[in-house]
């Protein structure tokens, strides 16, 4: 018989600890049931067809889908920051703001709170500092 | 024998195929990142370097898989692999070509190894897969080595662990190796290095983190292989756990390398760069002159 594992991950700490990182939302399962719908309406947009339909209609697009209101609403607004919060994630999000010819430095400094301008300059000078950055609990 | 004779890493970022599209590959911004690269194209130009199978280690963006189907390690074993659309068309690059043979040997040995691949027989290539192949080779009309697709999940956690992935791919040599045809292979490990894509905390970047990582990787990686996920998150952005990717790369060269190069660069767009280019110290070419090229960010102060 081969030899069992001795140690194994504790899946409740560990998921904790996702939790655990400032302006931060680890896409774990919990996000992943939750933005299912969403995700799956971006990944949609994949298609030059779909993505004309939806760019016409936005509402009747979304309709088409189980999504609940607040993401519809997220979506309209391009609040990226709301989407996931609805369980969205930003590699199928991606395929929303490639739909509206944007970057993803674009839509990473959209969710900042900063400026375009400050975001880029930000990034030039190194980008942002993990100091203070790294724990909520831990505050380090 | 098929041989793994180098490990390369490299970004796949988008940003860099948009800067070589819209003519921005030499301005300011962009042209440093460049010219760290040419060292590594002029390098794997030459004959006795170009590989004649690439095993591409890259995640997936939520292309080929969605949320319907999602498979930690999977392996293309298909004839060839047509760029996706991202949402903005398919990048415009050559179909990547496959090389079944060595896949599906590769994916059988694996199994036999206790590695539980998903095989791909249809399956078409996001950004993870085709920038590292622009940024090696160019723009050239076909691909000049076959190339095996093997997207890993660093998107739904959880990812594999480090160690997992180390282990991965000290079964990809051993698999490589055992392959009778005479082959130059080389085995990469895109993504990374420190980034955050989303939030608030979106533009983090760790140099300290990133130095300290390529460090270990050439010298230490059994250690590293230990780093449990949260370590990625905090210090390197949630992003930054493409990084465990580089470790199959790592397992796929042995015990001990040589760095033939060794590029950082801060930032494109928003995360931080490292390619280098790696092999096994037994069979190990010269390094390349710079060896060592640290570009961007505070480094321009420096």
């Amino acid at each position: 018989m081969t030899e069992k594992k001795k140690e194994r991950i504790n899946i409740h700490e560990y998921l904790a600890e996702m939790e655990d990182i400032p302006g931060t939302r680890v896409f774990t399962a919990q996000r992943a049931r939750k933005g299912y719908h969403l995700n799956q309406f971006a990944m949609s947009l994949m298609k030059a067809e779909n993505r004309e339909r939806f760019l016409a209609d936005e509402k009747a697009y979304l309709d088409e889908w189980e999504i609940s209101d607040e993401a519809k609403k997220a979506v309209m607004d391009r609040d990226y920051n709301a989407m996931i919060d609805c369980g969205g994630n930003i590699y199928y999000l991606a395929k929303l703001f490639s739909t509206d010819k944007k970057s993803f430095q674009f839509a990473a400094g959209s969710m900042t709170g900063m400026s375009q301008e400050d975001y880029a300059k930000m990034m030039l000078a190194g980008g942002r500092s993990p100091e203070g950055q790294r724990s909520i609990k831990g505050k380090y | 024998m098929a041989r793994v004779t180098t490990g390369i890493t490299s970004s796949h970022i988008p940003a860099l195929g948009a800067a070589i599209e819209t003519g921005k590959a030499g301005d300011d911004y962009w042209g440093p990142v460049f010219e760290g690269y040419k060292a590594i194209k002029d390098w794997i130009a030459k004959p006795e370097n170009m590989p004649d199978v690439v095993v591409l280690v890259y995640n997936d963006h939520a292309s080929a898989f969605d949320q319907n189907i999602i498979p930690t390690f999977a392996i293309g074993c298909a004839e060839k692999f047509t760029p996706a659309d991202e949402g903005w068309g398919p990048r415009p690059v050559p179909d990547v070509i496959g090389h079944p043979d060595l896949a599906w040997h590769i994916a059988q040995s694996l199994i036999l190894d206790d590695f539980d691949m998903c095989i791909m027989n249809d399956m078409d290539v996001d950004h993870g897969c085709t920038i590292p192949l622009t940024m090696m080779f160019g723009d050239p009309a076909e691909w000049p080595c076959k190339v095996i697709p093997l997207p890993v999940n660093v998107v739904t956690y959880p990812p594999p662990s480090g160690a997992r992935c180390f282990a991965l791919g000290d079964s990809i040599k051993a698999a490589i190796e055992s392959f009778p045809e005479d082959l130059n292979v080389h085995v990469w490990g895109t993504g990374g290095m420190s980034h955050q894509l989303q939030g608030p905390r979106a533009g983090l970047i760790n140099k300290e983190f990133d130095l300290d990582f390529i460090d270990k990787l050439i010298n230490d990686p059994e250690l590293l292989a230990q780093k449990p996920h949260i370590e990625y998150l905090r210090e390197a952005g949630s992003e930054g756990i493409e990084l465990v990717m580089w470790l199959i790369m790592r397992g796929a060269l042995g015990d001990k390398v040589r760095d033939l190069y060794n590029f950082y660069h801060i930032p494109a767009s928003n995360t931080a760069l490292g390619a280098l280019i790696l092999q096994p110290e037994e069979t190990a070419g010269e390094p390349l002159e710079p060896r060592k090229v640290l570009s961007g960010g505070s480094f321009a102060e420096a």
